[in-house]
């Protein structure tokens, strides 16, 4: 059973216990029909406290974030903010299915460079994120895709294999460092709260 | 208009979306507007921050915020709809909210007041105006009936954007329709690219891209106008993959909305970088019909 203190917090600032189940956020979804759970679903899961299955559905990382769910519903409910929090959640658990472990890694690849560099290396992220994804299924196909792009970005200007830098990179890994610490001690920061499951 | 803006390019028009950098630049130009770089910005962390960390997400922002406070521009032009959102949404918390603004302050290293605004590149020539677009025209886009397509997040979420209707909007068509052009009616104006999922989830890219692209040809439209870098990637560069899956589809050309602007004033396509799309997009290619594309 989970205990969660800080993340009841941010949901229900983010309005959760608005939510009257009305399914307007799975209908205008443009990913709730390739979904396991759909929003509304992981709203209703959230608002109940059983947080253990919101966190171990696919959804969450399949969510494009493209805000439709937030900006239709009828009750002002945060939907997309909420999909962040129980996705933040599920990352600092380090929960994530099999299946959807692409898409972690591409997340963590996309931050690590910005991390470095206080910008996106895309040369960079690209080869991290190939390479993470190869050794976590040594499938081919995803080293090789879209290996023929590269000379034609090359060609119209658009690959630049150093990207730029900012200027303030000491800043940036302060930034990271003082919001990876708030995370953590709110991962920590657990009161009881009743789950209820089923 | 001799104005001198704030400009925050964010990592992709540094990057594979240069195209859109170019156009930008070029169009703006015409109408005397200068853009000034942000000294020392930072990437506003994309999905992949307000995914996994909202605090780190709003750190960047406004790390970036304070930095236009601090040069002392009154607005600050985001043409990515992403960094957009994200340096609005920012901006609202700073405004709304003492303790968090605070907070942000603290993490970011620098004063903290929200004076600075965030405009997408649609309010950039929604305050040029139509009677001035509509003067400096000098090659009236007659050929174009273009799809003018918003995404998500140009209008959503409608309270931190607060910009046009979220359901309906229509001011793209207003400033394509003072260079000439005409536009069509369709269904998917504000429906998702797929946006960031590009590279780790293709297949759903192609599908939702290919929905968009289909409806688009359907209500007669001869082009897609869009006004965002990953929307331009997935319509544009991914129209080869999606048309590999769904072969039935035409060859449909993607401009930036500051291209249209641009040739319309008389700008040359390389000037603005069309020539640097993947699907062909001369101008004159419009008034050929679709299947001879």
């Amino acid at each position: 059973m989970r205990k969660a203190g800080s993340f009841d917090k941010a949901v229900s600032a983010l309005r959760i216990e608005r939510c009257y189940q009305c399914g307007k956020c799975s209908a205008g979804c443009p990913m709730g029909s390739v979904m396991d759970a759909p929003p509304h679903r992981i709203m209703q899961w959230v608002g109940r406290g059983a947080i253990d299955r919101a966190v171990n559905a696919e959804s969450i990382w399949l969510c494009v974030s493209c805000q439709t769910c937030t900006a239709r519903c009828p009750q002002t409910v945060d939907t997309a903010g909420i999909m962040d929090e129980v996705r933040a959640l599920a990352w600092r658990e380090g929960v994530c299915s099999p299946a959807m472990v692409r898409t972690k890694l591409f997340l963590e690849a996309f931050l690590d460079s910005v991390r470095r560099h206080g910008r996106l290396n895309e040369t960079e992220l690209i080869a991290k994120y190939k390479i993470r994804g190869f050794l976590s299924d040594y499938k081919m196909a995803l080293l090789l895709k879209d290996s023929m792009l590269a000379p034609r970005l090359i060609k119209r200007g658009k690959f630049r294999l150093f990207g730029g830098k900012s200027g303030d990179r000491d800043v940036i890994k302060r930034i990271f460092d003082k919001c990876e610490k708030v995370a953590a001690a709110e991962a920590n920061d657990k009161t009881p709260k009743e789950a209820h499951h089923g | 208009m001799n104005l001198l803006l704030g400009y925050y390019p964010g990592c992709a028009l540094h990057g594979s979306s240069s195209d859109y950098e170019s156009s930008i630049q070029a169009c703006l130009q015409a109408f005397k507007i200068r853009l000034v770089e942000l000294n020392g910005w930072v990437c506003c962390g994309a999905s992949a921050a307000h995914s996994v960390n909202p605090l780190l997400s709003k750190s960047l922002s406004a790390r970036n915020l304070a930095i236009a406070e601090r040069e002392g521009y009154t607005e600050l032009l985001a043409p990515c709809p992403l960094c957009s959102m994200e340096l609005c949404k920012a901006r609202h918390t700073i405004l709304e909210d003492e303790e968090h603004r605070k907070q942000l302050s603290d993490i970011v290293e620098l004063p903290l007041q929200g004076k600075t605004r965030v405009i997408n590149v649609l309010q950039v020539f929604e305050s040029i105006g139509q009677a001035e677009l509509r003067e400096h025209v000098k090659q009236p886009l007659t050929e174009v009936r273009a799809a003018c397509y918003y995404g998500c997040l140009l209008t959503r979420p409608p309270k931190v954007v607060e910009f046009d209707d979220c359901e309906h909007p229509n001011s793209m068509e207003g400033i394509l329709e003072a260079l000439g052009a005409s536009t069509v009616k369709w269904n998917f104006a504000t429906e998702c690219c797929g946006a960031g999922m590009t590279l780790a989830r293709e297949e759903t890219v192609i599908e939702l891209s290919h929905r968009i692209l289909a409806n688009a040809v359907a209500h007669g439209a001869n082009c897609i106008v869009v006004a965002c870098p990953m929307c331009h990637v997935n319509l544009d560069m991914k129209q080869e993959e999606t048309r590999k899956a769904h072969p039935e589809l035409p060859q449909l050309p993607v401009y930036y909305l500051s291209d249209l602007v641009g040739l319309a004033v008389g700008l040359k396509e390389s000037q603005l970088g069309v020539d640097k799309h993947f699907v062909p997009a001369e101008l004159d290619l419009l008034s050929e019909p679709a299947e001879t594309r």
